[in-house]
């Protein structure tokens, strides 16, 4: 009865109200992804095509994928470096999200100067991305930066450390900021997850005689298995698009051992030789593997999730039961 | 009684120092960028960790404004246009495509939320190529339009909106403006949006800070050096600027991060409840 006043269906206005999104989505979104996905079966390379804007699929359609497959090296090692910095950054930024989280939320002790201790956290994520790589290669700079003349001061090393130059160094200081960067909104989401929790498990637990580490882990956690998930899958996709802090920090070296997915799709694409076909196939494995792996954590976390929180959820109320007809 | 206070003490101190570091270590980097904007290449070269300010900022100024391609101004007044468009076309579009998921009773209005909540994880990213390739034969290369207009498609915009609007909207408003004679996108500009004030203001820090601090896209499609953004002009600033006038270079970075830091501490109450609104929706 709602949606008729004095006859009138208002039915329509649902579907003229979404035409902008829908046309921006097909025009800027939907297009170019069709296109990206025919441009990567195409010969659409070099300077005369890439200017002309004239190309036509490969005999062999799949030319590009296979000769990225299995001749491109700089592909795998991009690939291999994309994964290499995301996991060195989200095992720690996870770990240490969840202890702030856990100390933040203690119901015993409570901590104060929370507010601020937030604001602080959070405030690199707001940051320019690209100032910060920028800042940080001034900071890590050689033979005068802060950061070795600060090694110098507490007597750690001996000689100015040249951290451009190295490899892992590299790896590890685009990871530290990436870490640096994300762990506050990690915090700030699980937080908030813990507070939309009922207050009344934690009362009942408490009664029970659960100390803090017992409720953390076997009622903190579960519950935050949700959030948890979307932290990952979200922090899949952005650290598989990762671009403008290694390509920033120090251009994707020293010899492309920063070099990431989205640089090694951006340089194939727009330096040189415009190899617009080889960075189309490379966005579209790039797609693949991130479709494959949030759908894969989805599978794997998801269905086991629902069925125990469910239970658990019967087995609380059923607590809960109890105890208000004991007291 | 007595042995848990000496073991909340020590979780006290412990949480403390861990926190203070935390902060210290977000502080700190910018803190070092902010004084040595202000010192000479040589004092810098010298001490490089300052804990005074200097009086060579004018000197550093001086070298910055001889870069061609390095201007701040220019690059502000640019960052603001893409990113003022993108807040609006992505605020407005996205309250109207909420309003359609919640007020109104259509065949599609489900499978179309699913929808959305599908796009919602694919990166822009990965069609760059294609979405590139189609600008320039439509001749929209070095143009604004490409970076502001895909903006009017925002499905995580829109999620945020629908979940707003299922908490605050009632039917009864409009059906009395319904009433009044009002045609239904006037009662959507006149009657809804205002209501949903609270939820775009938290959505426009968002998107602005967002677009504000793009580099990719912009830095893809945009080749004339007037039309740079700022975060374009910051990722020349090596190139531009000889490569030993630290000085020079942590103003340069310093000039772009200020507005981040003038919005971020002016609103900062705001942007945490919002982040933390984005944790309780499941």
């Amino acid at each position: 009865m709602e949606k008729r006043i004095k006859g009138v269906s208002y039915a329509k206005y649902g579907y003229i109200f979404c035409i902008p999104f829908v046309l921006g989505f097909s025009l800027f979104m939907l297009y170019p992804l069709v296109h990206t996905i025919v441009i990567s079966f195409s010969n659409y390379e070099g300077a005369s095509r890439y200017l002309s804007g004239r190309f036509s699929v490969l005999d062999n359609p799949l030319a590009n994928y296979t000769r990225l497959i299995t001749e491109n090296r700089l592909f795998w090692t991009s690939l291999s470096n994309t994964l290499k910095i995301w996991i060195i950054n989200f095992i720690p930024q996870i770990v240490l999200a969840l202890v702030l989280t856990a100390w933040f939320t203690n119901r015993r002790n409570k901590i104060r100067g929370k507010g601020l201790f937030k604001v602080l956290f959070y405030m690199p994520n707001i940051i320019t991305a690209g100032s910060i790589a920028i800042l940080f290669s001034a900071l890590f700079s050689f033979p005068i930066g802060p950061v070795n003349y600060l090694l110098e001061l507490i007597g750690v090393r001996e000689a100015p450390i040249n951290f451009t130059i190295s490899l892992s160094a590299s790896q590890y200081i685009v990871a530290f900021i990436q870490f640096w960067m994300w762990y506050g909104y990690t915090m700030l989401i699980l937080t908030s997850g813990v507070l939309g929790l009922n207050p009344e498990i934690f009362e009942v637990s408490e009664i029970d005689g659960a100390n803090g580490i017992q409720q953390f882990f076997f009622i903190t956690l579960p519950n935050l298995k949700t959030i948890l998930l979307y932290m990952l899958v979200t922090s899949i996709v952005g650290g598989l698009t990762m671009f403008d802090i290694p390509m920033l920090f120090n251009d994707g070296g020293p010899d492309s051992a920063t070099t990431t997915l989205s640089i090694f799709i951006y340089r194939q694409a727009f330096s040189g030789s415009f190899l617009l076909n080889r960075a189309a196939a490379a966005s579209m494995l790039a797609f693949i593997l991130i479709a494959v792996l949030s759908v894969g954590v989805f599978y794997l976390l998801r269905d086991k999730d629902a069925a125990r929180l469910k239970k658990e959820e019967k087995a609380l109320r059923r607590a809960l039961e109890a105890e208000r007809r004991a007291g | 009684m007595e042995h848990k206070s000496i073991g909340s003490r020590f979780f006290k101190a412990l949480v403390y120092t861990v926190c203070i570091t935390l902060g210290l270590m977000s502080v700190y980097p910018f803190f070092v960028m902010f004084l040595n904007a202000t010192r000479s290449s040589n004092e810098i070269r010298v001490q490089a960790v300052p804990f005074l300010p200097s009086s060579f900022l004018q000197l550093n100024m001086d070298i910055i404004t001889k870069s061609k391609q390095f201007n701040p101004m220019l690059g502000f007044r640019n960052s603001l246009i893409v990113a003022g468009g993108t807040v609006f076309c992505s605020i407005y579009f996205s309250c109207l495509t909420a309003y359609a998921l919640t007020a109104y009773n259509w065949k599609m209005r489900q499978p179309f939320f699913t929808f959305i909540m599908a796009v919602m994880m694919i990166p822009g990213q990965i069609v760059t190529i294609g979405f590139y390739s189609m600008m320039w034969q439509l001749g929209f290369i070095d143009s604004y339009l490409p970076l502001i207009l895909p903006a009017v498609a925002s499905p995580t915009i829109v999620f945020f909106m629908r979940q707003y609007l299922l908490a605050t909207f009632s039917l009864d408003i409009v059906n009395s403006a319904r009433i009044d004679g009002a045609g239904e996108f006037s009662i959507f500009n006149r009657i809804v949006l205002p209501m949903m004030k609270p939820a775009i203001a938290t959505q426009t820090i968002f998107v602005f800070v967002g677009s504000w601090n793009a580099l990719f896209l912009p830095r893809v499609l945009l080749s004339t050096d007037s039309k740079f953004t700022m975060p374009i002009m910051v990722s020349l600033l090596r190139g531009n600027i000889y490569a030993t006038e630290f000085g020079a270079i942590y103003l340069g970075i310093s000039m772009s991060v200020i507005p981040i830091f003038i919005v971020y501490f002016t609103l900062s109450k705001y942007i945490i409840s919002g982040i933390q609104l984005g944790g309780v929706k499941e």
